[in-house]
């Protein structure tokens, strides 16, 4: 009883939790990197430091008023946030924070499948939440992001197929576990396939130079131009959750997850007075940190261009490194 | 019983979620209610132990093709029927023998298999000690790997058949799709 | 049978065209423009312009307004370049009553008119890189504007619509040491420049969101009346400044940059070039600042005689034109007409983005640089 029902429970009640703040937080910190980026202070008034920010901001999204414009689809309209917020929170489900069962909910034999299945049902969020708007602004976006998520998908999906050839397992421990066998973090196995996923995450979750779906300057917001108050910020949770899976595949694909540098290494193995799962987060937040610097950086892509990136560019190199990681892996 | 319990109340769903997708009156509407069909096909497979085919039931059907038909239906208007449908009287005869044949299919799957079933259990695709994988344990079932090994060994010409189609039938959408190659 | 399909066509299906509406609340139409989009799927098949949401009625309030008032009107038109529409209506009034400015008051305008072209060109740099997607070149170059607005307010007081320039000359003489001060900006904004090209000219994606985009022949350009940087950037060799020389440019030295392909990453380079044209004739100007008074002899009341005069200037969006008519009687002008760089501009919008994609909407808003306080007056 307290083995099957009462601590996955705690557990999910506590993860949830924990990636809602992380996502407020993470609100805080990319307004933080890019004011200062642009030699600005960023938020300064509530709170030290502007630190209370991420409170203030989800309690004024709250109590803002909820409209819903007379000439959508009531129900769609209102399902299609929850829709894009519920495969992002779903896929924590089986993020391993650290070594023992007790880091993480479960350690599915097809966790990896199941957190880029689970990703893409996030796509119905954005294509509903633009057709039920009824607005023209709001269609163009949804199905820019639309034909935008499916394309990367295969890129990114194409590319994970060829760290699961090196692995052997889609179970994402048994993923950390061979990167720790091996001594050396995929990342230097594999470079070709991190600069793939992390390019393809880019684009997935919607971040520039890949923001076309929300593109302020020019379709005044994307496919959330019609929501306000608490349906618009469960789009926003979204998309700052999908960030933080985005990084998490890329830290646990890569950057071997809980590990510490070098875990072989006797030298580096005073790194092993960190606990795992701060060594986790704490490369995260490195990712999340690179996705905000490239938006204070970068211009965005167009719409043919970034299609062409991704159908021309991303998967042929996707489905050539596949072919050489098969090549190497039957060779050696 | 708990397995029971589980097993009707998702065949209830998916009977009465197949039947709202088919009534509903907006289009967007009926692929919700189908994608949710989908879903609820997958919570079957993982109770029948089967996690690869469950993540690619949802990756390929709901996250894959569904979104494309949800494509369809935005773009075109639907208001206002084609002509030729528009007379109620008309009897759709290819639909309704078509309907017939899926119906005496299944029909004939069930009646098979309950016939089957006393004898051999599982004869075709059936893993023989022979197989790497005969010490998965119970409670991780490692089916990707075993799905693997069957589709390599047993089923591999008609694994490479069915990759021939669907090359076909890619290039056929497109030569179809694009006039001017 | 109508099973059949037309064949005929080069689609099966029944295409609509997707009407649009751009604007006037829209955040990168540059204020209260209105385009009307005609899409097919993405592509902008037409497009409409629709001015007028902020006409104030300049030209004809400036015909019952005496001739100084005016130039206070004039702040309003394009009001991120104000000396500049001040000293051009300034220089009409001075032809129409044949003036003598003194060199130093000239001397003088010319600085100012060239700070202003380069807080013009950031905040077109700024605006134009925020439409393509760089928000931190916005931050920057605005950083940089606001240097020059210090100046300003250090000269006239005023931050924005400055009411800088008298018929005749200048209201007031330089604060001492601002001179230095325009001096050390100007060693600033050639280092400010180096980081903004590091961010955006060798960029791959602004490359491939501005190369080729807008293509406009010379003789097409010049068809359309264009003027300025879109003009130049298709190789046409026309400003002012050279052409018809005013204030002190015919005493100093400064290169016309000019484009060869006409397409929008040219016009970006071209006003790149011109920031560090600008910088070049502010330090030979403020160096050569000769001594001596700042207003020439003007009648105590400005009443100019019978007749009608046109003059332009290079204003930093083009060519702007004053056309007065002085009936010779009043104390204020007969017929007060102005030909605006931006409203000229925008002509082209239409030829430049049909063909384009909605994405290139906005960065062809951006780079004919339009103020539409200018367009409507």
């Amino acid at each position: 009883m307290l083995e099957t029902i009462v601590v996955p429970l705690a557990k999910i009640v506590v993860l949830l939790n924990a990636v809602l703040v992380a996502v407020t937080f993470l609100v805080l910190m990319e307004r933080k990197v890019i004011a200062w980026a642009q030699s600005r202070l960023g938020p300064m008034r509530v709170g030290p430091y502007g630190i209370l920010q991420a409170i203030a901001d989800p309690i004024k999204l709250i109590l803002k008023e909820d409209i819903t414009p007379r000439k959508a689809d009531k129900y769609v309209f209102t399902l299609a946030p929850i829709m894009s917020l519920v495969p992002a929170l779903v896929v924590f489900a089986v993020v391993p924070f650290g070594p023992d069962p007790f880091y993480y909910l479960s350690d599915i034999n097809v966790g990896l499948l199941f957190i880029i299945s689970v990703t893409s049902i996030g796509v119905y969020g954005i294509i509903l939440g633009g057709w039920a708007s009824n607005s023209k602004y709001p269609l163009l976006a949804s199905l820019r992001a639309s034909a935008q998520l499916i394309s990367y998908e295969i890129a990114v999906t194409m590319t994970l197929v060829s760290v699961i050839l090196t692995t052997g397992t889609l179970s994402l421990v048994g993923i950390v576990e061979a990167q720790r066998e091996g001594g050396l973090w995929f990342a230097f196995v594999q470079p070709v396939a991190l600069m793939l996923v992390f390019i393809g995450g880019l684009a997935e979750t919607n971040r520039a130079p890949f923001d076309l779906p929300e593109a302020e300057t020019e379709l005044t917001g994307g496919f959330h131009t019609e929501y306000s108050g608490m349906r618009f910020s469960l789009f926003f949770l979204a998309e700052y959750a999908n960030m933080i899976v985005i990084s998490a595949i890329v830290v646990i694909m890569f950057f071997g997850g809980w590990l510490q540098p070098f875990p072989n290494v006797p030298a580096l193995a005073f790194l092993g007075f960190v606990p795992p799962w701060i060594w986790f987060i704490g490369k995260i937040f490195l990712f999340l940190y690179v996705f905000i610097w490239i938006r204070a950086t970068l211009p965005r892509y167009r719409y043919d261009q970034l299609m062409a990136l991704g159908w021309k560019v991303l998967i042929p190199v996707a489905i050539g490194n596949l072919v050489v990681t098969g090549i190497l892996k039957v060779a050696l | 019983m708990a397995e029971a319990i589980v097993f009707w109340t998702l065949a209830v769903l998916i009977l009465g979620l197949g039947i709202a997708v088919i009534s509903a009156r907006s289009a967007v509407h009926s692929v919700l209610f189908l994608v949710v069909n989908f879903l609820l096909v997958a919570v079957l497979y993982v109770t029948l132990n089967a996690e690869f085919v469950a993540v690619i039931q949802v990756l390929v059907y709901a996250g894959g093709i569904v979104v494309l038909y949800l494509f369809v239906v935005m773009l075109v208007n639907l208001k206002k029927a084609p002509e030729r449908y528009a007379d109620p009287r008309r009897v759709p005869w290819t639909g309704t023998l078509l309907a017939g044949a899926v119906l005496a299919e299944v029909i004939a799957i069930g009646v098979y298999s309950t016939v089957s079933s006393d004898g051999a259990a599982a004869t075709g695709g059936g893993l023989g000690a022979d197989t790497p994988f005969s010490d998965c344990g119970s409670l991780v079932s490692c089916n990707t790997e075993q799905l693997g090994w069957v589709l390599y060994t047993s089923y591999l010409i008609p694994f490479e058949l069915a990759s021939m189609l669907l090359l076909v039938a890619m290039i056929g959408a497109i030569v179809l799709a694009k006039r001017h190659l | 049978m109508t099973l059949e399909a037309p064949r005929a066509s080069t689609t099966q299906f029944d295409t609509d065209e997707l009407v649009i509406n751009m604007g006037p609340q829209h955040p990168s139409t540059h204020g209260v423009l209105r385009v009307v989009l005609k899409l097919d799927g993405e592509r902008v098949i037409d497009a409409d312009c629709v001015i007028g949401y902020i006409h104030r009625g300049i030209e004809k309030l400036s015909e019952n307004r005496d001739w100084t008032q005016i130039i206070l009107l004039t702040d309003r038109m394009d009001y991120v370049a104000a000396a500049t529409n001040n000293l051009g209506y300034c220089q009409t009034v001075e032809k129409l009553m044949q003036i003598e400015v003194p060199r130093r008051a000239r001397y003088l305008r010319t600085v100012l008119a060239e700070l202003q072209r380069i807080a013009s060109h950031c905040l077109w740099l700024g605006t134009h890189a925020m439409d393509i997607g760089a928000m931190t070149v916005l931050l920057y170059a605005f950083r940089e504007r606001e240097f020059v607005l210090d100046l300003f307010e250090e000269f006239c007081g005023a931050r924005l619509t400055y009411n800088s320039m008298r018929i005749g000359g200048l209201p007031l003489d330089i604060p001492p040491g601002w001179d230095k001060k325009v001096l050390s900006f100007c060693d600033l904004m050639e280092g400010k420049l180096n980081d903004y090209e590091t961010l955006l000219t060798n960029n791959r994606i602004w490359l491939k969101r501005t190369r080729d985009v807008g293509v406009i022949s010379g003789d097409e350009a010049i068809g359309l009346g264009l003027c300025g940087p879109p003009l130049r950037g298709s190789g046409v060799p026309r400003d002012v400044r050279k052409d018809e020389p005013y204030a002190a440019y015919d005493e100093l030295e400064f290169n016309v940059p000019l484009g060869t392909r006409g397409d929008t990453y040219d016009r970006y380079l071209i006003r790149m070039d011109e920031f560090r044209e600008s910088i070049r004739l502010v330090r030979q100007a403020v160096e050569g600042i000769p001594e001596g008074p700042i207003m020439g002899k003007v009648p105590r009341l400005i009443k100019p005689p019978a007749g009608e005069t046109y003059h332009a200037i290079e204003s930093p969006k083009g060519e702007l034109g004053y056309f007065i008519v002085s009936d010779g009687k009043s104390t204020n002008p007969y017929r007060f007409r102005v030909r605006p760089p931006s409203f000229c501009n925008l002509q082209g919008l239409k030829r430049l983005v049909t063909g384009h994609l909605v994405a290139d909407v906005v960065a062809l808003i951006g780079t004919i640089d339009i103020v539409l306080g200018e367009v409507d007056r």
